[in-house]
């Protein structure tokens, strides 16, 4: 089984996400860099799915060369090869990742074969566009269903299984299929000292992303609202214990 | 036509934030227009017309006899291409996004997901969030049709009486499509869920282990709550990640959350923050979650919790 996995290196922000003056982009001096976790999910999946069923898989990220970062990670947990699309900013439109993502995609089809199962996140973390693996998929006129938190192989068919408020849908699916993955799915392992050594000896393959503008520009980033609140402090330690139970009698929790 | 809704619902239940992408579409023109797909969905005329649909556009086929996220994104695109709208909103959610997401790729027009605003000019300006919610970004749109989907909340629900006249769209599915229609479902069971629980006691890397969220379980019983989590106690195993409130987790919504030993990081941040009061419990009185909350308490959660359901206990004799 052949399997692609996507990714896409963001900020990691604590308590706060900061702006940089001109107002374009997240102020990085002070954070480390990560993946959402539905991508770190969607790359453990990868891994166990060549686990279980053999085969070969494969990183793939559009990004700053940094973002090679994400990738040795990736591999340093099992991931077999790893490519970057090179680009000059943080990121690109959605509309003009997913044509260059479908370009690269071709590209190493054309050179190693199909992939049965190429995985995306349910969103990237930062951006959120909910679009871009629905966009690859559509231009490989292969299947995709969004949400997925459970993967079940029987032969060329999967089942692919997601929440909605209803209850559990499962879709019945034949590769090779496209699948937006969701935290949830699995717990990602941690790397061993092996992996990450061995990480850093594979080679980055390169496709240089070539695709025009879509039709969605950034302008600005804006900071959401901020809730104040003056925080009422209801004691120290197992003493507060009284002043917490008339507080849930007095917002009619405890009746 | 100005500007086209597309109705979500499910098995012909309205999804509320049906109602909330109406008062959007309102804001763009008075004059709104409403797509259900499947037949299951006729019986929502009334509703949608309350809510200020002067057309609602039905569709009917026997592809769309249950969700499928290509036959509806498919259909979305053929009645665009029929009825040719300004704009087409559609709800923030995760069918929603995913719907808009395949007509827009089918059509091959951009998509702007979880927008809060539009300024409508020669070129739109959209603010749609990101990071969940924790930042906004302001955007220009440019297409001939702006396909959009309206952030969960960022509009209120209203009725305004119009007219609801029905009319039907005709769409053509190329029987494929059949592969991404549902083909099981297991229906949740009654109870109260984490998104819809009245009081919420949650739990942060603090607790410590599995075992040590037996207290927290224990209060939140006793109370008619349930128990949630940060994404540290899920990353290690302690819980099941359909407890994680956050970012890529639930959206929480109570009366009420007791957070415990939880920092307040962002991404938790942004899935606790519409609940009604935040009582945070902490040892470090400048931790993010004690400064946003309404009340806290300064100690440890391993000796506040059981004090509080002694004192619980106490009371009621
Ligand atoms: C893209 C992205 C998405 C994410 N999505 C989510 C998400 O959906 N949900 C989520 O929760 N996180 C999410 N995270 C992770 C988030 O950034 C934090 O790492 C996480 O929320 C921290 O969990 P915590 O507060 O339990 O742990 P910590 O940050 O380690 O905080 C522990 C807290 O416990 C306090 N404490 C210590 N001992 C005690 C004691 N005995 N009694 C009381 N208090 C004590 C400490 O003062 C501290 O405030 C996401 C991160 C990224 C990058
Ligand atoms: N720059 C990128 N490089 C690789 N994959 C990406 C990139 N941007 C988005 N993706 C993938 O597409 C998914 C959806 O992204 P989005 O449409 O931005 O929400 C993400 O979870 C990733 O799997």
């Amino acid at each position: 089984m052949r399997v692609l996995v996507c990714v896409k290196r963001v900020p990691a922000p604590g308590a706060r996400i900061n702006i940089t003056p001109d107002g374009l982009a997240v102020d990085t001096a002070y954070l480390a860099f990560t993946t959402s976790p539905h991508e770190e999910c969607a790359v453990e999946e990868a891994v166990q799915l060549v686990e279980r069923h053999g085969g070969e898989s494969t990183v793939l990220t559009l990004g700053p060369a940094e973002a090679d970062e994400q990738l040795r990670y990736a591999a340093s947990i099992g991931v077999n090869k790893a490519v970057l699309l090179p680009i000059d900013s943080a990121e690109w439109d959605p509309q003009r990742t997913a044509t260059a993502i479908t370009t690269a995609i071709r590209t190493l089809e054309a050179a190693d074969g199909p992939f049965d199962v190429i995985l995306f996140g349910n969103e990237s973390a930062d951006a959120g566009n909910f679009q871009v693996g629905v966009r690859v998929a559509h231009a490989l006129a292969r299947p995709i269903v969004n949400g997925i938190k459970g993967i079940e192989v029987d032969g060329d068919s999967l089942k692919a299984r997601r929440e909605s408020d209803a209850g559990v849908e499962v879709y019945a699916l034949t590769m090779p299929v496209v699948l937006g993955v969701k935290e949830g799915i699995n717990l990602p392992r941690y790397p061993t000292l092996k992996g990450r050594l061995g990480s850093k000896k594979i080679e980055v393959g390169q496709v240089v992303p070539e695709a025009v503008l879509g039709g969605q520009q950034m302008v600005s980033l804006v900071q959401s609202a901020e809730q104040v609140s003056q925080t009422i402090m209801l004691g120290n330690g197992p003493e507060a214990a009284p002043a917490v139970v008339d507080l849930l009698e007095e917002l009619g929790i405890l009746k | 036509m100005t500007v086209l809704v597309v109705v979500e619902h499910d098995r012909g239940t309205l999804s509320p934030a049906t109602l909330e992408a109406l008062a959007a579409a309102r804001t763009i023109d008075p004059v709104v227009h409403a797509l259900t797909l499947g037949s299951a969905a006729d019986i929502l005329a009334g509703e949608l017309a309350a809510h200020g649909a002067a057309v609602v556009h039905q569709v009917h086929h026997d592809l769309l006899s249950d969700f499928g996220p290509e036959a509806w994104g498919e259909s979305v695109a053929q009645a665009v291409r029929a009825l040719q709208p300004d704009s087409v909103l559609a709800c923030g959610t995760d069918r929603g996004n995913e719907v808009l997401a395949q007509a827009a790729a089918r059509l091959d027009l951009p998509f702007v997901a979880n927008v809060i605003s539009v300024d409508v000019a020669d070129v739109w300006r959209v603010t749609r969030v990101r990071w969940g919610g924790s930042l906004l970004e302001a955007c220009t749109l440019t297409a001939p049709t702006k396909l959009l989907t309206v952030s969960h909340h960022a509009f209120e629900a209203s009725e305004s009486p119009a007219a609801g006249t029905t009319a039907s769209v005709t769409v053509d599915l190329d029987p494929v499509l059949a592969r991404t229609v549902v083909a099981e479902r297991v229906e949740r069971e009654a109870g109260v869920t984490l998104a819809t629980a009245p009081l919420v006691v949650g739990g942060g890397r603090a607790v410590g282990s599995a075992e040590a969220f037996a207290p927290l379980e224990e209060l939140a019983g006793l109370l008619g709550g349930v128990v949630g989590c940060s994404r540290a106690v899920t990353n290690n195993g302690w819980r099941n990640h359909t407890d994680q409130v956050g970012q890529t987790g639930t959206r929480i919504a109570p009366d009420l959350y007791m957070a415990c030993g939880i920092s307040g990081a962002i991404q938790h941040w942004v899935g606790a923050m519409a609940s009604k009061k935040i009582l945070a419990i902490n040892t470090d009185p400048e931790a993010n979650m004690v400064t946003k909350a309404d009340y806290a308490v300064i100690g440890d959660l391993h000796k506040v919790v059981p004090a509080i359901t002694a004192e619980i206990r106490r009371r009621r004799g």
